[in-house]
C-alpha cells in the first residue's frame, strides 16, 4: 500500500483542517513562490518528467498539454480552464478534492496558470455539486484574503480564480462543450481542429485539465518529477485517487499508487469483493465508458492505462465498478445506453439516434425479446455510431455494449432462447427498433 | 437527448423579476466575466432563478435574456438543453431526484424508486396530493461510493435504504427537511469506507477522526452496514481513543465487560470502535484478531491474501454462535430447500447458512428482525438481507415459484 507520506490529498476524507491554515500546516502552499520562480520552461519539463497523464479518462500527458499553449501572447488573453465537470458515472474523485482538500487544486491552478502564461482560471463545477462549489469558493476567498490571489499577490503571478458552474449536462466534461457552456451556450461540443490551446474560451488560447491533473501539480513540483514517476510503471506513472463502487464490502475513495494489482486494491481498501472472490462477475474499471473486462481477466490486472488497453478496456478516470454474481450485467449495460441515449447533446446524427436505437434494442435484450442476428446487428450499429462523431460521447455509449457483446454474449443468447421458449405465454409483441 | 418543453401557459405566472438579494448575486456573477461576455453568466442566473422561484419559468427566460441583451431563443435554448433546470412547478416542499444510473442501481436504486412511486406518485414530476413533493430519476449525481443516494434541493443524501429515504420524505412532507443530516445516512465518513479508513491514519488523522462528527445520526435507525461486527457494545467513550484500541487483544477486557452491560448510547465513534481489539465474550482472544473491521481486516488479507474460503470462518470470529438471535437451527431434512433460489444467496451464502442448520425456505421466511440481523452479522452482509428481503422471498417461495412469479413479476434465478 502508498505509505501516507506519499500521498498528495492528504484530508481527502475531510476529517482535518480544511481552511488555508490547515491546508498550509499541511504543507500545501509552500515555496508557491519559489516554484514559479523557477520559470515556465522549468514546471512544463518537471511535469513531463513526472509522467504525469491526465486524470480526466483519456490519459494525456498533462505536461505535453500545457506545453502547446502560445509561448508568447499574440494579444489575446490565456485561459486555464479547469474541468470539475465530473459527471462520468462511478467517478466521484473532484468531488472529495473540491469539499475536503480545495487547496491543492487552487494551488494548482496559479502555478499551471503560470507555466500557460494565463492570468484567468475558470473552473466549471457540475451543477449537482452544490455545496462542493460553496467549498471551493470559500477557499477562494480565504486565499484572495490571504494575498494569495489578486493582483501583485505573494505568489508573484497576477492570478484570479473564479468559479462557474453547469446545470446538469453530462456532455459538458468534454473539453470544448465545456467551453461552449462557459461561454453561455448549449454544450455542444466543437469540432477540433481549431485545437483549444489556439482557440479556446472566448476565442482565446485556452487549455482545460480535470481537477485531479491540476491539484497534483504543486506536489509534483514541491517533491520533484522523478519522486511522482517513482510509483506505479513506465509510462503510467504516479498516485490516482480510485473510486470503487458497486458490489464490494466497503465501497470508497481513495489514493493508490498506478499499477496497483486488481485484487490488492480491492482487498486492502475495500474489504474485498462482497460474497468473496469467487462472488466476482465483472469490473467496469475507469468509469462507464469503457468496456467490462470479466473477473478472470482483471483480478490479476496492473490498473494502470496500458495493462487494461491490453485487455480492450481503459483506466478512464479510475472509476471502479464491480459487479458480482447477483448482478443482472445485461440491465447494468442497458442502463449505461439509457444514460448515453439521454446525455447525447442530440447535434451528430450517428450519436442522436443511434443512442436512443442501441438502448431500446439494449431494453428488449434484457428480456430476451430479441433475435439473435440482433446482436450482430447492434454490434455492427455501434461500430458506425463509434468515431463518427464530434466528440468521444458516441465511442463512449458503444464501448460498454460492445464489451458486454464480447463477454457475455451467451448469457444473452441463453435469454433469448429462454424467451423464445416461453414465447406461447406471451403475447405478441410489436415493437420497431426504431 | 431528451424532449423538454415550457410549462403549459395555464400555470407560467406573468412576470418575474430577482429579489434584492439575488439582484446581488446576479451582480455577482456577472463580474466574473471579461467585457462583453456576460452571456457566460446564463445558466447561473438560470439557476438563481430556479433557486427563488423553485421552477424556470418563461417569465424568467425572458428577464435573463434582456438583463443579459441575448436574444431570448438563445436562454431558451439553455433552459431546455440542461436539465438540472425544471421546467414545470415541481414539489413545493421536496423535489426528490433518485440517481438511478448502473453504480447506484447495482447498490439499490430501483428500490429507492419504488418508495418514490408509492409515497409521492406514479409518474415522475408529477405533483403529489397537496403538490408538497415530487420526484424524478436523474443520471450520475457523482457520489458513486456511497450508493445509492438521492439529492432533494442543494443536498445529498447517501448510502440510503429505502426505509431510511422514506423517513427522509417524510420529513420533508412535514417540513422538517432541515431535521435531517445530509450526507451518509449509514455511520460512515464522506467516502471513507464504512468502519473507519485504512489510509491516513497519522496521528493528526486520528485526532480529527476521534473527534465527534456531530452529524446528529443518533435517534434514526442505522442499517446493520455500519454496525461493528464485534459483540462489543457501540457508544463506548472508553474506547474513543484509538491509541488505547488500536492493539488487538489488548487487556481491556474486564473493562469491555463492564461497558457490555451498559446499553447502547446513539452514535458511536466508528473509527475507535471498529479498531477496537476487545475481547467480546465468550470468544478467544486469538479470534479478536479477526475483528470484523476494515482495519484489521487489512492486516489479515494484505499479508497472505485471504482466500474467498476463510471468509466464513472469519466471520464466525465476530458474530457469536450463542448469541440468542440466533435463528434456531433444524437437522438436515430429506430434501432441503434450494436457497439458491433466494436473490441474494449464491452456492457459498447457501452452504453457511446450511452450516447454521438453515435448509428451508420457511425457516428463512420466519426470521424477526433481531434474526436478519444477526445473520446479516454472520454474513457480513450490511444489511443485505433486508434490502433483498429475503424473507418476503422465502415467504413466496415457500409456497412454490408460481406464487414467487406472481409476488415479484419474475422467476426466481
Amino acid at each position: 500500500m502508498l505509505a501516507d507520506k506519499d500521498r498528495i490529498f492528504t484530508n481527502i476524507y475531510g476529517l482535518r483542517d480544511k481552511s488555508l491554515k490547515g491546508a498550509m500546516a499541511r504543507g500545501h502552499w509552500d515555496g508557491t513562490k519559489g516554484l514559479i520562480e523557477k520559470g515556465k520552461d522549468w514546471i512544463i519539463s518537471e511535469m513531463k518528467a513526472s509522467g504525469l497523464r491526465g486524470r480526466g479518462g483519456a490519459g494525456f500527458p498533462t505536461g505535453l498539454k500545457w506545453s502547446f499553449m502560445p509561448k508568447e501572447s499574440d494579444g489575446r488573453p490565456h485561459y486555464l480552464v479547469v474541468n470539475a465537470d465530473e459527471s462520468e458515472p462511478g467517478t466521484c474523485k473532484d468531488r472529495d478534492i473540491m469539499r475536503h482538500d480545495p487547496h491543492t487544486l487552487i494551488e494548482g491552478c496559479v502555478i499551471a496558470s503560470f507555466a500557460m502564461g494565463a492570468h484567468v482560471a475558470y473552473i466549471y463545477v457540475r451543477g449537482e455539486y452544490i455545496r462542493e462549489r460553496e467549498a471551493l469558493q470559500q477557499a477562494i476567498d480565504e486565499c484572495y484574503d490571504a494575498g494569495l490571489l489578486g493582483k501583485n499577490n505573494k505568489c508573484g503571478w497576477d492570478m484570479d480564480v473564479y468559479v462557474h458552474h453547469g446545470a446538469g449536462a453530462y456532455i459538458c466534461g468534454e473539453e470544448t462543450a465545456l467551453l461552449e457552456s462557459l461561454e453561455g451556450k448549449k454544450g455542444q461540443p466543437r469540432l477540433k481542429p481549431p485545437f483549444p490551446a489556439n482557440v479556446g474560451l472566448y476565442g482565446c488560447p485556452t487549455t482545460v485539465n480535470n481537477v485531479e491533473s491540476i491539484a497534483v501539480a504543486p506536489t509534483i513540483l514541491r517533491r520533484g518529477g522523478a519522486w511522482f514517476a517513482g510509483f506505479g510503471k513506465e509510462n503510467n506513472t504516479g498516485t490516482k485517487l480510485f473510486c470503487v463502487s458497486g458490489h464490494v464490502n466497503n465501497p470508497c475513495t481513495f489514493e493508490e499508487a498506478m499499477s496497483v494489482p486488481f485484487r490488492e486494491l480491492i482487498d486492502t481498501h475495500c474489504g474485498g469483493i462482497r460474497g468473496g472472490w469467487d462472488n466476482l462477475l465483472a469490473v467496469i474499471p475507469g468509469g462507464s465508458s469503457v468496456p467490462m473486462v470479466p473477473a478472470e481477466e482483471i483480478i490479476d490486472c496492473p490498473m494502470d492505462f496500458d495493462s487494461l488497453r491490453g485487455l480492450k478496456s481503459g483506466l478512464g478516470t479510475a472509476a471502479v465498478i464491480v459487479m458480482d454474481k447477483s448482478t443482472d450485467v445485461v440491465k447494468a449495460i442497458a442502463r449505461l445506453a439509457y444514460f448515453y441515449k439521454h446525455e447525447s447533446c442530440g447535434q451528430c446524427t450517428p450519436c442522436r439516434e443511434g443512442t436512443g436505437w442501441m438502448w431500446r434494442v439494449m431494453e428488449r435484450m434484457v428480456t430476451g425479446n430479441a433475435h439473435k442476428r440482433e446482436i450482430d446487428m447492434l454490434l455492427d450499429v455501434t461500430k458506425q455510431v463509434e468515431g463518427h462523431t464530434i466528440c468521444a460521447l458516441g465511442d463512449a455509449a458503444a464501448w460498454p455494449i460492445q464489451g458486454l457483446v464480447r463477454h457475455f454474449r451467451p448469457e444473452i443468447e441463453r435469454r433469448i432462447d429462454e424467451f423464445s421458449h416461453n414465447a406461447h405465454q406471451t403475447k405478441p409483441v410489436l415493437e420497431a427498433a426504431e | 437527448m431528451s424532449v423538454r418543453r415550457l410549462a403549459e401557459g395555464n400555470v407560467q405566472p406573468a412576470d418575474f423579476a430577482f429579489s434584492a438579494e439575488m439582484t446581488a448575486e446576479v451582480d455577482k456573477w456577472v463580474a466574473k466575466y471579461p467585457e462583453g461576455r456576460q452571456q457566460s453568466a446564463v445558466i447561473p442566473l438560470l439557476m438563481l432563478a430556479q433557486e427563488q422561484e423553485g421552477w424556470v419559468t418563461k417569465a424568467a427566460i425572458e428577464h435573463i435574456a434582456e438583463t443579459l441583451e441575448m436574444p431570448r431563443i438563445r436562454v431558451l435554448e439553455v433552459a431546455t438543453f440542461y436539465t438540472q433546470f425544471m421546467l414545470q412547478p415541481v414539489g413545493t416542499k421536496a423535489h426528490v431526484q433518485v440517481c438511478g444510473t448502473t453504480p447506484c442501481m447495482l447498490r439499490g436504486a430501483e428500490d429507492l424508486k419504488k418508495v418514490c412511486q408509492n409515497r409521492i406518485h406514479h409518474d415522475q414530476f408529477a405533483l403529489s396530493d397537496g403538490g408538497k413533493l415530487s420526484w424524478e430519476e436523474v443520471e450520475c449525481q457523482g457520489a458513486c461510493v456511497n450508493a445509492p443516494m438521492v439529492m432533494i434541493g442543494k443536498d445529498t443524501y447517501e448510502d440510503l435504504t429505502p426505509e431510511r429515504l422514506e423517513e427522509i420524505i417524510d420529513a420533508f412532507e412535514a417540513g422538517k427537511g432541515d431535521t435531517i443530516t445530509p450526507g451518509p445516512q449509514i455511520d460512515r465518513i464522506y467516502s471513507a469506507p464504512v468502519g473507519g479508513p485504512v489510509t491516513l491514519l497519522d496521528d493528526e488523522s486520528r485526532k480529527a477522526a476521534s473527534a465527534p462528527r456531530g452529524n446528529g445520526n443518533g435517534p434514526q435507525e442505522m442499517t446493520k452496514a455500519a454496525k461493528p461486527e464485534t459483540a462489543a457494545p457501540e457508544g463506548d467513550d472508553t474506547l474513543a481513543d484509538p491509541d488505547e484500541a488500536e492493539g488487538p487483544g489488548r487487556t481491556k477486557a474486564s473493562k469491555a465487560e463492564v461497558d457490555a452491560k451498559t446499553e447502547e448510547s446513539g452514535p458511536t465513534m466508528k473509527v475507535a470502535s471498529t479498531a477496537s481489539g476487545v475481547k467480546p465474550k465468550k470468544k478467544p482472544v486469538e479470534k479478536s484478531v479477526g475483528n470484523g473491521n476494515a482495519t484489521m481486516n487489512l492486516a489479515s488479507t494484505a499479508s497472505g491474501r485471504a482466500k474467498p474460503g476463510e471468509k466464513p470462518a472469519e466471520a464466525a470470529g465476530e458474530t457469536s454462535l450463542d448469541d440468542k438471535n440466533r435463528p434456531a437451527a433444524i437437522d438436515k431434512p430429506a430434501n432441503p430447500d434450494d436457497l439458491k433460489l433466494i436473490s441474494g444467496v449464491g452456492p457459498k451464502i447457501e452452504n453457511t447458512l446450511n452450516s447454521l442448520g438453515i435448509y428451508t425456505f420457511e425457516q428463512v421466511a420466519g426470521w424477526k428482525k433481531a434474526e436478519r440481523e444477526w445473520v446479516d452479522g454472520y454474513l457480513k452482509f450490511k444489511g443485505r438481507i433486508d434490502r433483498d428481503d429475503w424473507v418476503k422471498q422465502a415467504k413466496a417461495l415457500s409456497k412454490g415459484v408460481d406464487e414467487y412469479v406472481r409476488v415479484f413479476g419474475k422467476k426466481p434465478r
